[in-house]
């Protein structure tokens, strides 16, 4: 699932990768594939991720990974960072879910009364960047469905999200809902039907495994 | 002409903080985080304050210190994931927390720096952060306004300064702190190495010497600045 999300990054993009599975991403791309990775703290052309041993103190991604720089790499303040975000210049970002709804709705930063750690800078990078990935498992830990009709949970950003990836598929958001776009291998139609929890539309003829 | 001297001493700086007070701290987790400015505000205990930072830090670390000694009343932040004790305290009405967007707590202290009321924006218009906030209309396109923030005092840590208080910021410890820097009446920064008038290029100053108030040359980084090992 990592390895087919890392092949939504074309290159020359400006990539932003969430906390979490979105990470993973990373080690799916090639050393010279063309891509400037941002972190929200500060810096554009991320490096790879150093152990403790070697690590610069004061480089970190958001996430708190000891990162290191490329050449041409630039650091600067927050402010310049979201504005980045918010002014249309990240081309792509992926982050991880509690819920989405059919309508694009993101909901990942609060469960009232359970999970409230604040939102850091999801809410622009889900509502500024160009194009919004999920990365997430189907269903959670109770096995109930995180794709749905609407969002139960507080949201995030709305009508957000373009595509998202699971353990079981590779899902759609149009203006009619969720589409199928490829299956996982070893998941069954009927199975990845019955763990969405809002009508799920086919795409024509077979349909793709990853 | 000489440009004035601004390097004093530890206490004298921190003793600028009075009960009740509102302190901007600069950092993003333990980079730019100012642990030995925050460790003397413990030490001197000014009650009731308000701290804007981005995070808690962590349990032990930082702005966690003040959590213990019970000097915070308020905390306007971000995220406040990593430190568990920031959240209880949230959740037993210990503390007030406000919740901002990363960027837009960015952007509020930018504007408070740049002597403006705040901002327009349209993040989080459609959540629950958007709640009792005034919402303007400009072109046909919905806004809400968020205030400009200013402190009474903004603690920074620089990498290197020169007396004047110039400041040059490492790496990604510059996140919040040029912006807190331009934000507060009284601008205090730790400074790991203070380095002669003229040997900063005046095109390496990030923060600019006429902002900063107070300059502490730190003489030792404790444990507290070294690579955190999860």
């Amino acid at each position: 699932m990592v390895a087919r999300a890392a092949r939504e990054i074309a290159p020359g993009m400006v990539v932003n990768l969430g906390i979490g599975l979105p990470t993973k991403v990373v080690d799916h791309l090639g050393p010279d594939f063309p891509v400037c990775l941002h972190t929200e703290n500060g810096l554009a052309g991320i490096g790879p991720t150093h152990a403790y041993e070697t690590a610069d103190r004061n480089l970190i991604d958001a996430g708190g990974a000891y990162v290191s720089t490329i050449p041409g790499s630039s650091f600067f303040d927050s402010a310049v960072s979201f504005a980045l975000v918010r002014s249309g210049r990240l081309d792509l970002t992926m982050l991880g879910a509690f819920e989405v709804a059919q309508t694009g709705d993101l909901a990942n930063w609060k469960i009232p009364g359970k999970f409230s750690p604040g939102a850091g800078g999801g809410i622009e990078l889900a509502q500024k960047a160009r194009r919004v990935i999920v990365l997430t498992t189907h269903t959670d830990r109770a096995g109930n469905p995180k794709l749905k009709d609407t969002c139960s949970l507080p949201v995030t950003a709305r009508a957000c999200v373009s595509r998202i990836f699971t353990d079981m598929g590779v899902i759609d958001v149009t203006d009619t809902g969720f589409a199928l776009v490829e299956l996982a291998e070893g998941t069954s139609l009927a199975e990845i039907t019955e763990a969405t929890g809002a009508p799920l539309s086919l795409p024509k003829g077979d349909i793709p495994t990853f | 002409m000489r440009l004035p001297d601004k390097v004093g001493a530890l206490e004298e700086a921190i003793a600028h903080i009075g009960d009740g007070a509102t302190v901007m701290i600069g950092g993003f987790g333990v980079p730019g985080t100012p642990f030995t400015l925050i460790r003397e505000l413990v030490r001197q205990g000014p009650r009731d304050l308000t701290i804007i930072k981005n995070d808690a830090n962590e349990t032990d670390m930082g702005v966690d210190h003040l959590l213990v000694s019970g000097q915070v009343a308020r905390l306007v932040t971000t995220h406040i994931g990593l430190n568990p004790r920031a959240i209880a305290m949230m959740n037993a009405g210990e503390i007030e927390v406000e919740f901002n967007a990363q960027g837009i707590l960015a952007e509020r202290i930018r504007a408070g720096g740049a002597g403006l009321g705040g901002i327009l924006t349209d993040i989080g218009i459609d959540t629950e952060l958007a709640d009792g906030k005034e919402r303007m209309e400009i072109d046909g396109k919905a806004y809400v306004v968020e205030s400009a923030l200013r402190a009474d005092v903004a603690l920074v840590h620089a990498d290197r300064a020169d007396p004047f208080g110039n400041l040059s910021f490492a790496a990604t410890a510059r996140n919040f702190n040029p912006l807190m820097a331009m934000a507060a009446t009284r601008v205090i920064a730790e400074v790991e190495r203070v380095v002669p008038l003229g040997a900063l290029h005046a095109d390496d100053v990030h923060t600019p010497g006429p902002f900063v108030d107070d300059l502490v040359g730190l003489t030792e980084l404790s444990e507290e600045y070294a690579v955190v090992q999860r």
